[in-house]
């Protein structure tokens, strides 16, 4: 069930790396594409961010993944490093659920 | 060595979300860019359907081919060889490229960066997966709520100046206002779908 998107998807990852070196520079280099391409992770992260802290399935919920998303948000200005964030957030999320 | 440990969390996240150790494998292998990844395994974790997380991902990988512009001058690269070095037109590959003023230290610490990275990735994703998989319940050490996490560590070096957090935010409400609607995974397109036709509209 996972398989064929999984393929998929790495093989439109893929073609997108070969048309950044295969396209005419024109085409790359048009305002719009260069305005709205980087927009997208930045949309797309905040987005996925929200969704999976703030959800689930259909339903918003406020639970332990909210404390795990505040403490790797003060890690990510400490500058940790990223297993310090990730790990941070787990064993937040852990905790608050004991409690 | 950074690259190791988003591996790590990576192959972690992923049997946490429920993907086998060989699909986990496979993604490190063949899409190998690690923003949509993250987001493939984020969005079927989060109950969304894989077809909705592999749009994530490929919407996530689109950045990639802007690196190709600032490569394909640097790299020089034809037929069999374009073919390879596209496999590792990525974010590192790329700054690594740029870095060095002479085109053949250019193409050499593109190819060097690129194989270490591979290497790191895959073993990284290989042992994550691995130690995840031992543990009985994943979720009893909150790695459920890790993805968001990794996504926050993703965004935060892009969040210079007001206008990208502006739209960082916007997308976040906007995700989370149609998210009781529509199906899981599908606000996420939206919110594409939204950067799309604001970005390719507004007069330069």
């Amino acid at each position: 069930m996972i398989w064929v998107p999984l393929l998929v998807a790495s093989a439109a990852c893929y073609l997108i790396k070969l048309s950044g070196l295969s396209l005419p520079q024109r085409l790359l280099l048009d305002p719009r594409i260069q305005r709205t391409v980087p927009l997208l992770p930045i949309a797309l992260l905040a987005a996925l961010i929200a969704v999976n802290t703030f959800s689930t399935g259909t339903h918003l919920v406020l639970d332990a993944r909210a404390a795990a998303l505040a403490v790797a948000g003060a890690a990510v200005l400490l500058r940790a490093p990223f297993l310090l964030v990730v790990g941070a957030a787990a064993a937040t999320a852990a905790l608050v659920r004991l409690i | 060595m950074a690259s190791a440990a988003y591996a790590l969390s990576f192959g972690a996240i992923s049997i946490t979300a429920g993907l086998s150790l060989p699909q986990t494998c496979a993604l490190s292998i063949l899409m190998f860019t690690g923003a949509s990844q993250f987001a493939l395994v984020g969005v079927i974790g989060a109950g969304g359907s894989a077809w909705a997380g592999a749009a994530t991902a490929v919407l996530l990988g689109t950045r990639n081919a802007l690196y190709g512009i600032r490569l394909v001058s640097l790299l020089d690269v034809t037929g069999s060889r374009r073919v390879a070095a596209s496999h590792f037109v990525l974010d590192e590959t790329t700054a690594m490229a740029i870095a060095r003023d002479d085109p053949a230290e250019s193409r050499f610490a593109f190819w060097v960066t690129g194989l270490v990275l591979f290497c790191l990735w895959n073993l990284g994703t290989l042992a994550g997966a691995l130690a995840t998989q031992v543990l009985p319940d994943p979720k009893a050490l909150g790695l459920d709520a890790a993805p968001p996490a990794a996504f926050l560590a993703l965004i935060a070096p892009r969040l210079r100046g007001r206008e990208p957090v502006a739209i960082a935010l916007g997308a976040a409400i906007v995700a989370l206002v149609f998210l009781p609607f529509v199906p899981p995974g599908v606000p996420l397109l939206i919110v594409a779908l939204l950067v799309a036709v604001i970005g390719l509209r507004r007069a330069p």
